[in-house]
């Protein structure tokens, strides 16, 4: 893809690249953790699909499977994890059975992460620039390294970086540059789908927005498709297409922004989106009575049962299966099982 | 009768640099006073780097001002000794935000209860200091029998939060110093802590610092609002006067950039103008100045407060048709 040197990040997508096909499709993925006290399930047939612009939001509790999940679609889950089961297909390729060879390859070029607290991950003995070189050199070694430079100067561009950041050292920056930084090694090789994991959580309210905002004009730059891990509602409001909400490594609901906002389904979805605050109800303290489960303990049939103000008997004995609604809403749910 | 807490023009200035000494302002020149009568909860708020840890710091006498002084019930925080000191140390606790950090991994929980109750000589036999535990830990809404022996990677992070609320309240403070207590924890279990702490103003009379960057949660649980920046008084009033129609320029960045959980509230179309720019330090005036999008000639003269309401000012030459109020009479400002 560099010998094509007359390609800039900042060319835009046509708008037939973006064709209706998913450039990710996740397909019961499936992972576990083997622990001296039992195995925990932390992704337990997880689907989803996204097509290329489009923004998703992963919520969820702590221990809900949010990172796992993103790791599971790098491929960076370590022992005693472990992908159980099911397919990450990013643009036609099925990364689970790709070989290891590969699959470095294919991160970066294909499927970028930005880690949480990714502004610690920049070393501090090294300059900003000659980092964006590694990661440029690990996919292809034969390019000049004028070129190299060149790239890495753009990405810092597209970033709002001046490029006199290319020379700079991590301790230089603010917490919010660092991370536009890594925004800008994330999008190095335009890769088609982009993982951030609670990217503004260390953040003050100005600069997450104004890293919300780089975000946001990047990924619509290179045309990929973007999924924001968090547990700040507001910001996935703000941000995202589509929400999707894991609870005990279950997807308990997907649906477009507006439906999550304005008419969420599941039980759970209905108590998270009343706990939030807002300017109309205050005072009024919500919050999801009982703490969320051990994945090694899980209860039986639908994990939020014991927390549940709807639960019925049989939620108590066997996980119901996903109903989809109208406009792809999908709940896993039993009120929902004879509406589908 | 003395004031609960009176910060009288404290300045904290942090210099580094042998030979050539460089000083940041943490804190410039703030005053206020909370009474004894009526236990209120004040939000104190700012983005990072604008003095709100400072000020706590100051507060709890970790630090002391650079000038200025802090009175606890009419006494100097920082000459305090002996049995007055004790009595300060004990009525004044705090809640820090990283509910992870402060418990030590080796012992259980009743370990952390327990120490102050020794401490500060609370209990005159085993059985008491057991129901005294059991008692604050029911107070902030949890099971004593769920949490007692049990250690801390045991709970999650809510829980561990609400512990540290009860350690405050173990010890029948009169004042809490919050620094940003739910910024770490689920926002599922942020609605549970804020409750817990509100219940603490009305049921035992404590009075609450809330220090946060959260515009959100603290229109939730407090009365009033200071807002900070680079150390300074930028507004301040009733919060839902300052919330709802913000008039320092600062002020309604904070509030435009709040992701608010709500679909048809969009983030607001002001550009963001860059950060810090060489000339920030070197000048006296507003602080806001040089990401201000109003910035006029004059501001390089630090504002004062103008009066805009009976409970809202701003320090911002906008407002300047309004009478300007003296600094040290920020806390009328604050409805009770």
């Amino acid at each position: 893809m560099f010998s094509q040197s007359s390609l800039t990040l900042h060319d835009t997508y046509s708008l037939s690249d973006v064709t209706m096909k998913p450039v990710l499709e996740v397909v019961n993925l499936q992972v576990s953790y083997y622990t001296d006290a039992g195995r925990a399930r932390a992704l337990d047939g997880v689907s989803l699909s996204l097509n290329a612009g489009e923004k998703l939001g992963l919520v969820g509790e702590s221990g809900s499977g949010k990172s796992t999940m993103a790791l599971a679609m790098t491929r960076m889950i370590k022992p005693p994890g472990r992908i159980e089961g099911g397919q990450v297909i990013v643009d036609g390729t099925d990364l689970v059975t790709l070989p290891d060879e590969q699959m470095l390859k294919a991160r970066l070029s294909k499927i970028a992460y930005i880690p949480q607290g990714a502004m610690n991950s920049l070393n501090p003995v090294m300059r900003i620039g000659a980092q964006m070189m590694d990661a440029i050199r690990a996919h292809d070694r034969t390019l000049p390294k004028s070129e190299m430079q060149e790239y890495c100067l753009q990405a810092l561009e597209s970033v709002d970086l001046k490029r006199e950041v290319f020379r700079m050292y991590a301790h230089e920056l603010s917490g919010g540059m660092k991370q536009r930084v890594c925004i800008a090694i994330g999008i190095l090789l335009r890769p088609k789908v982009i993982i951030a994991d609670e990217p503004t959580s260390a953040l003050d309210v100005v600069t997450q927005r104004q890293v919300m905002e780089t975000i946001d004009r990047v990924q619509k730059d290179i045309g990929a498709a973007v999924i924001l891990i968090g547990h700040d509602m507001g910001l996935m409001a703000q941000f995202v297409d589509k929400v999707a909400v894991l609870y005990t490594g279950r997807l308990m609901e997907l649906s477009t922004v507006a439906d999550m906002f304005t008419d969420p389904k599941h039980p759970y979805a209905q108590a998270l989106i009343n706990s939030l605050p807002n300017l109309d109800n205050k005072g009024v303290f919500q919050g999801i009575p009982g703490i969320a489960p051990a994945l090694m303990r899980l209860p039986s049939g639908c994990t939020f049962h014991p927390r549940c103000s709807r639960v019925m008997d049989e939620c108590k004995v066997k996980r119901p299966t996903p109903s989809t609604l109208s406009n792809n809403h999908v709940v896993e749910c039993y009120l929902y099982s004879d509406k589908a | 009768m003395h004031e609960l807490l009176e910060f009288r023009n404290v300045t904290k200035t942090y210099s580094r640099g042998l030979l050539t000494r460089t000083s940041t302002t943490a804190l410039h020149s703030v005053s206020l006073k909370l009474t004894q009568e009526e236990p209120t909860i004040v939000a104190i708020a700012g983005e990072s780097g604008s003095g709100k840890t400072t000020l706590a710091m100051l507060l709890l006498g970790f630090i002391p001002p650079t000038t200025g002084q802090i009175f606890y019930k009419g006494q100097n925080i920082n000459h305090l000794q002996g049995e007055e000191r004790m009595t300060f140390r004990r009525e004044v606790q705090a809640v820090f935000q990283d509910p992870f950090a402060v418990f030590n991994p080796f012992y259980t929980v009743d370990h952390l209860l327990s120490v102050p109750i020794n401490r500060f000589k609370l209990a005159k036999s085993k059985q008491e200091a057991r129901q005294k535990m059991e008692d604050s830990l029911a107070a902030v809404g949890l099971r004593p029998e769920d949490i007692l022996g049990r250690f801390p990677h045991q709970l999650s992070g809510g829980q561990r939060q609400r512990i540290n609320v009860a350690r405050a309240l173990l010890l029948k403070p009169r004042l809490l110093v919050a620094d940003e207590p739910v910024s770490m924890v689920d926002a599922s279990l942020r609605a549970t802590i804020l409750e817990t702490l509100s219940n603490l103003q009305k049921n035992f009379g404590v009075s609450i610092l809330y220090i946060t960057h959260d515009l959100t949660t603290a229109y939730h649980i407090a009365k009033s609002i200071i807002v900070l920046y680079r150390g300074s008084v930028m507004e301040a009033g009733d919060i839902d006067a300052v919330i709802k129609s913000p008039q320092h320029p600062y002020t309604r960045l904070l509030i435009d950039s709040i992701p608010w959980p709500d679909i048809k509230r969009r983030w607001g179309e002001t550009a963001i103008k860059a950060r810090e720019s060489e000339l920030s330090e070197k000048h006296n005036g507003c602080r806001f100045l040089t990401r201000c999008p109003f910035a006029m000639e004059k501001c390089t003269t630090e504002p004062p407060l103008f009066r805009l309401k009976a409970y809202q000012a701003a320090s911002c030459y906008l407002h300047e048709q309004n009478p300007s109020i003296e600094p040290d009479k920020l806390s009328e400002l604050l409805p009770r």
